[in-house]
């Protein structure tokens, strides 16, 4: 026990004195969550979106008005018929038409029903995606609006509600999560697959094998700094998501934290399990990057929604970890769930812990005879 | 005669189909220091994994500071020190530092590492480098040091693998009296070397060929039995032959 204490200290002051690595522990974490939240923020802001209005009556007048001081998007040309829409898309000004139906106003008094189409841009689907949940959004809480002032209870449309949990229709809700994800695999996997390749390559890691500390030592001690410091890392986010962009945690922040500490064990482990096939530390960078943080990026459905990737991505995104942390910390922080709703992907993490440990213990063995 | 140290008879390692040590046997005694050499890919790292705890033998009796390479490869890692071919303190922790955390490892007192430390500054006349950055020191002071560090806990037999590679003469010999000083004290050192001038200064050389020994003896002894005026041409006599 005092051998592994002396030997976590030294991973500390490694840690400490590395410029570097303070840089990708503490100011990478802040600036991430800020660049996100701010600056690549998928938010809709003043888009432009021409109207098709074949009714020209009370209510979708009212609606109009609605969509266009909401804020998100500016009102764009009055169309006149059908064939002016696609003149208004290519055009590249309009991100999106809206369209009302013919006696709108009638046909939703009489038969309870009217509706409203939305045409967007294609050649940008995240815009395309965005614009169509906003309007549906506050199509629906038009909706909603018409059957509390006592009107006769009508349903107007059936909107896909995507943003049911996010109702304030901001973009961080769903980034917070995001990055934190991949704030720990950045960490946790690079930086300790870095940090043991590191000793291999110096011959440090022939003295320390030879030394009566044990294997499972070596490990721990390269554990214990990187999940401390993470740890601290993920409070850090936590702290900045809430006074920052208003985002308090839902659910319980223990369940959180609990979670967040099985990931980042999940992380180092595969970190450990990289370090363990790569000689050189550029190859535990490369492996690290290109096998972790991009398909995180891309696969964890953080940024882009594995609903609407092809099958096949489907598939190999169901073998990466963050996925399923997405998915966890999603819930318990802007759904506010408990744990009987996540507790499938808790277990998947627990797994892939298991099995990362076990695979690197081996060639760890493998290495020693 | 002295107490044996190390007792190695018929070491076998094999991996897969390919023989690395084949059927060594040799003893060191204690005080004693003892030069393996061979040509690359001889097999001698191997050897010097295996006595030291890191790898088990496929087959053979192996004994190291009074335990079985096989069955206590732990209990051999506490008696012995090691100082490998590159360069094993860290570079960003101070000479101190490193020696707290060798000792730490070896599971000294912090007292005596202290007082320890003192007189290995004090004999190196290191004094003043000591809260100075590793990476700040020329490399024959850092192999110096390395090799003060691998002796710290008083090993009973140190390994050093090649460690004067790339060091200045003047370097190497006062890194050869500080083999001589700690055998002197009664820790055998157990070292290979590319250097056959150095291979001169060893109480007794084995030569390694082809994953076998092919001579063990004193130097004199060596010289007057190939009939060669330096080990070196004893060296070279043997390697050649293996290679035919």
């Amino acid at each position: 026990m005092k051998r592994l204490l002396v030997f976590v200290k030294k991973e500390f002051i490694h840690i400490f004195r590395d410029f570097r690595t303070m840089v990708i522990l503490f100011l990478i974490p802040g600036a991430l969550i800020l660049l996100f939240g701010f600056v690549v923020s998928n938010d809709l802001k003043n888009a432009r979106i021409s109207f098709l209005d074949l009714s020209k009556d009370e209510m979708t007048l009212k609606l109009t008005d609605k969509i266009c001081s909401s804020g998100f998007f500016v009102r764009g040309e009055n169309l006149h018929s059908y064939g002016d829409i696609e003149r208004a898309l290519r055009g590249n000004n309009n991100k999106a038409v809206i369209i009302f139906e013919k006696d709108f106003s009638r046909k939703l008094i009489s038969e309870g029903k009217a509706t409203v189409n939305i045409i967007t841009d294609g050649s940008e689907p995240n815009m395309a995606t965005m614009a169509t949940n906003y309007v549906s959004a506050i199509v629906s809480d038009f909706n909603s609006e018409l059957v509390g002032g006592g009107a006769a209870a009508m349903l107007l449309v059936h909107p896909e509600v995507r943003m049911f949990y996010n109702p304030t229709l901001k973009g961080q809700h769903m980034f917070v999560p995001g990055v934190i994800t991949l704030i720990m695999i950045l960490i946790c996997a690079l930086m300790t697959s870095i940090t043991i390749t590191r000793e291999k390559e110096f011959g440090t890691m022939e003295a320390l094998l030879v030394s009566p500390l044990k294997p499972i030592q070596i490990i721990l001690g390269k554990i214990v700094p990187y999940f401390i410091l993470s740890f601290i890392d993920v409070i850090i986010i936590l702290v900045l998501s809430w006074f920052v962009f208003d985002l308090p945690v839902k659910g319980s922040i223990f369940l959180l934290l609990a979670e967040a500490m099985l990931y980042i064990l999940m992380s180092l482990s595969l970190g450990i399990l990289i370090s363990t096939v790569s000689k050189t530390m550029q190859q535990a960078i490369f492996i690290s990057l290109v096998g972790m943080m991009l398909p995180t990026i891309l696969l964890s459905g953080f940024i882009y929604p594995i609903e609407n990737m092809p099958k096949i991505y489907d598939w190999v995104s169901a073998v990466m970890p963050p996925r399923y942390f997405v998915i966890i910390i999603k819930n318990v922080m802007i759904k506010g769930t408990g744990f009987s709703y996540i507790w499938k992907e808790t277990l998947i993490l627990c797994l892939f812990t298991v099995v990362a440990i076990g695979l690197s213990m081996r060639k760890f063995n493998i290495r020693l005879q | 005669m002295n107490e044996k140290v190390i007792s190695v008879h018929n070491l076998v390692k094999k991996f897969g189909n390919f023989i690395a040590n084949d059927h060594l046997s040799f003893e060191v005694y204690q005080g004693e220091i003892f030069g393996f050499l061979g040509a690359n890919g001889a097999g001698k790292t191997t050897a010097i994994r295996i006595l030291s705890g890191l790898s088990r033998p496929t087959s053979g009796k192996v004994m190291v500071a009074g335990f079985d390479a096989l069955k206590q490869p732990e209990q051999i890692k506490k008696n012995i020190g090691y100082m490998c071919q590159r360069f094993s303190l860290y570079e960003d922790l101070t000479v101190k530092e490193n020696i707290m955390l060798y000792g730490g490892i070896y599971g000294m007192k912090k007292q005596l590492i202290r007082e320890r430390t003192k007189s290995l500054l004090v004999r190196l006349r290191f004094e003043e480098f000591g809260d100075r950055l590793i990476a700040s020191l020329p490399l024959g002071l850092k192999q110096k040091l390395a090799f003060s560090v691998a002796v710290l806990h008083e090993p009973k037999i140190v390994f050093l693998d090649e460690p004067t590679g790339g060091v200045d003469p003047i370097t190497r010999r006062q890194f050869w009296e500080m083999i001589y000083e700690t055998a002197a004290r009664g820790i055998t050192v157990f070292v290979t070397t590319h250097y056959m001038d150095e291979a001169e200064y060893c109480d007794r050389v084995s030569i390694m060929d082809e994953g076998k020994i092919e001579a063990l003896d004193t130097p004199a002894e060596l010289k007057k039995k190939y009939q060669a005026g330096s080990i070196e041409e004893v060296f070279i006599r043997i390697a050649r032959h293996g290679k035919k």
